[in-house]
């Protein structure tokens, strides 16, 4: 509770950038080790014994810092305890609490890098260069393999291993693994609630249903756009600008005006329904002397009213694509103007001297060569929907009663609402391999990989 | 002008606009692209027109909440500015009510230190990686490629389980750090695939030509690819700057202490307080949406380049 002071901005930047800089000093440390393995050969035999020694110490060092870093985080906490392995494990933190001890704050913290740094550099001098084809790639991919493993591939197997513990709220801090706890997750997963009362199989239809929904009506609305600016006319610039905007303004802010339009009182929908109600109503009053224009008002005053937007699951649901909808279709419109603007206009003038109509020029020219543009935006779109329910927990919090839920938002609720942690690990590989099914059905649909490994 | 007088010198000035006329008039009543008729054209201006409209109003009608007096947030008008329109909320959200300080500036800093920070370390892991991906052919580079393809495809809620609970056991929770990490697994991928799309657009002779010149791969790459590559390493820039700084969910889990709130968690307390303060909360958003949107617009072209050399290519 309080205002930015320039303290408190000192004490951040100071975080932050001390992170940056200790990640770049590892990464550099960790380049020179990879560098001397690949370009240095040693001299002599003492030197040999010298480097291999050094830096088999430190690839000891590395293997136990992150043996102990995945004990840290619990994911080898077991193994760890029934191989009897922890004085090996803890055998860095030992160290550290020894070496701490014995030095003083700053230079505690210095001196090691600098260690570090001097034994590469001996090695670097007793050695003589030595030619490698492919050193230079992996000292260039070291940092971010390094980066991945710990972001993404650990995160990864720790998913996995959570998938057969029971962990949940009361186990959090001691779960216990087993194959049987794996199954009964999975099958939980398939015949239990995934969140509260809602079961796989219905939220994964609803998430079916609003991945095509959402996609198809971005794609034809985005090509409708893309089709009308693709000419030369006034005011093009600003028209394309003005239709990029649901896609500039930040989603957050954008997802909760859409919120309030909603509202049964005052939001802009239920206003324009209420007020077209009220416009029937009148028209009727005053046409009730001809009969059949006054049953048409009446009926249409009585099919017009305000909606339920918030109480009703279906118009809560229409509700959530509306407004993705509308925060969808200018990325379509952008990509498939490229597209069509990458056409060249001489297709158009040899089927028009055919006499070709505009259909005929849209359907046999423009669709084939917006191909290559449509189906991957289509096919990324599509999985980008499927996951994205920041719309959906904006507008709706999934509501009601978990009606507008889909897969991704069923998932954050078993995590973060009801702490079901081994149960929604098993959840989550379970949308893993059904996107992964995807991903590979796309790639059959692209003709495999030819585009990435050239 | 030899050989003429001045006269005809002038006449030739004066009659420049009369003759160029008729090519203006035709440029600007007749000239119709593909043949269009001037009653087409005006569907597809009204039909733009629409299009516009329904792509702003949502925007426009944040605009209206946040010029409402307190007195009048809940009205049935559509009016676009509303009646006794007020800069009140935008005042109390700059300048802050006496005796209680506005929190408006410090959910910007944190929201700025987090996501620079995102970018910069997204950057500084990916670059050179990219470059390796796209020139070198090492055993690994296909199963990493592969592999990168398919982070574009999973979501970070995917990892969102496993990373709050190891970043939890960090003692990260409430902390800049914890929301760079969380916000790194996606923005590190990315930034090697746009990379690589971009370095894979710069022709190789550039550098067989140094190489057979004398100079070493790293002399190339640093005197050759680095210069040319600072636009793409600015769009990765932008382009993690901007999915983190509109991220909220993440950042929902991760901070929970209102000091380290970022601005959309910020934003968020206005519609959770017992009277929800509409107001504020419209103003605080058109504050943080304007620089956005317009650094949005303005690089637009090259993110959507970026996007298309990265993610659309097939």
């Amino acid at each position: 509770m309080g205002a930015l002071t320039p303290s408190l901005m000192i004490r951040s930047l100071g975080q932050v950038l001390g992170f940056v800089f200790a990640i770049a000093v590892v990464l550099a440390l960790l380049e020179g080790y990879v560098y001397l393995l690949f370009f240095r050969r040693p001299r002599s035999l003492p030197s040999a014994v010298f480097a291999r020694g050094v830096q088999s110490a430190i690839a000891i060092l590395l293997v136990l810092l992150t043996l102990r870093f995945l004990d840290r985080m619990g994911l080898v906490a077991d193994l760890v305890a029934a191989w009897g392995l922890t004085p090996v494990v803890t055998l860095p933190e030992r160290l550290w609490d020894a070496w701490a001890a014995l030095t003083p704050m700053p230079w505690r913290l210095i001196l090691p890098p600098v260690a570090v740094l001097v034994l590469e550099a001996a090695i670097y001098l007793t050695g003589e260069p030595r030619p490698s084809r492919l050193g230079l790639a992996y000292v260039l991919v070291l940092p971010a393999l390094v980066g991945i493993s710990f972001l993404i591939i650990i995160p990864f197997l720790f998913e996995v291993r959570l998938a057969f513990s029971n962990m949940a709220m009361y186990t959090a801090q001691n779960p216990q693994f087993g194959l049987q706890y794996g199954i009964e997750n999975f099958i939980k997963v398939f015949t239990g609630p995934v969140a509260k009362d809602a079961t796989f199989f219905e939220v994964l239809g609803r998430t079916v249903l609003w991945t095509v929904i959402n996609v198809s009506l971005h794609v034809t609305g985005g090509l409708i756009l893309a089709l009308l600016l693709n000419r030369s006319m006034r005011l093009r610039g600003l028209y394309r600008t003005i239709l990029i905007l649901p896609w500039a303004v930040p989603s957050t802010i954008t997802a909760m005006a859409w919120r309030n339009e909603f509202d049964f009182r005052y939001g802009f929908f239920n206003i324009l329904l209420r007020n077209a109600q009220q416009f029937f109503t009148d028209l009727a009053a005053q046409t009730q002397t001809l009969p059949l224009i006054y049953d048409l008002f009446n009926w249409l005053s009585q099919a017009i009213h305000p909606v339920p937007w918030r109480q009703d699951p279906t118009w809560a649901f229409i509700s959530v694509v509306m407004t993705n909808v509308w925060l969808g279709i200018p990325f379509m419109m952008v990509v498939i103007l490229g597209g069509l603007q990458s056409i060249s206009q001489e297709y158009y003038e040899a089927a028009e001297i055919d006499g070709a109509s505009k259909w005929q020029q849209f359907r046999h020219i423009t669709l084939p060569l917006l191909r290559p543009v449509l189906v991957p935006a289509t096919i990324l779109g599509t999985v980008w929907t499927f996951n994205r329910f920041e719309v959906i927990y904006l507008v709706t919090q999934g509501g009601p009663q978990e009606k507008t839920d889909i897969l991704v938002s069923s998932l954050y609720k078993a995590i973060f609402q009801f702490y079901r942690y081994g149960f929604s690990a098993a959840f989550a590989l379970v949308i893993f391999l059904i996107l992964l099914l995807w991903s590979i059905i796309y790639l059959r649909i692209t003709r495999g990989l030819r585009g990435v490994y050239e | 002008m030899r050989g003429k007088g001045i006269w005809s010198s002038v006449v030739e000035v004066l009659a420049a606009p009369a003759r160029l006329w008729p090519r203006l008039q035709l440029r600007a009543l007749f000239y119709r692209p593909r043949g269009d008729s001037p009653i087409k054209r005006l569907f597809i201006h009204l039909a733009l027109w629409v299009a516009c409209l329904i792509a702003v109003y949502p925007v426009l009608r944040v605009v209206t909440i946040s010029l409402r007096p307190a007195n009048k947030l809940l009205t049935t008008s559509l009016a676009i500015i509303p009646e006794d329109a007020t800069l009140a909320n935008y005042m109390e959200l700059l300048f802050g009510r006496p005796g209680r300080p506005t929190e408006f500036y410090l959910w910007i800093w944190n929201s700025l230190v987090i996501t620079v920070t995102t970018a910069t370390i997204g950057l500084l892991l990916s670059a050179t990686a990219a470059y390796a991906f796209s020139r070198f052919r090492f055993p690994g580079r296909n199963a990493g490629l592969i592999f990168l393809l398919s982070t574009q495809m999973f979501p970070a809620a995917m990892l969102l389980l496993p990373l709050f609970i190891m970043i939890s056991r960090l003692g990260l929770i409430n902390s800049y750090l914890g929301l760079v990490i969380a916000y790194s697994v996606t923005a590190v991928p990315f930034s090697i695939w746009m990379l690589k799309g971009y370095y894979d657009t710069i022709p190789r002779d550039l550098e067989e030509a140094a190489l057979i010149d004398g100079a070493s791969r790293l002399g190339v790459l640093w005197h050759i690819i680095r210069p040319l590559s600072t636009p793409a390493l600015a769009i990765a820039f932008l382009f993690n700057f901007m999915s983190s700084w509109n991220e909220y969910i993440v950042a929902r889990i991760i901070l929970n202490k209102r000091e380290m709130y970022t601005w959309p968690l910020g934003l968020w307390t206005f519609t959770e307080q017992y009277t929800v303060l509409w107001g504020k909360f419209a103003a605080a958003s058109i504050l943080v949406a304007v620089p956005v949107t317009l650094l949005f617009l303005y690089s637009s072209r090259w993110l959507i380049s970026g996007l298309t050399l990265g993610g659309v290519k097939e």
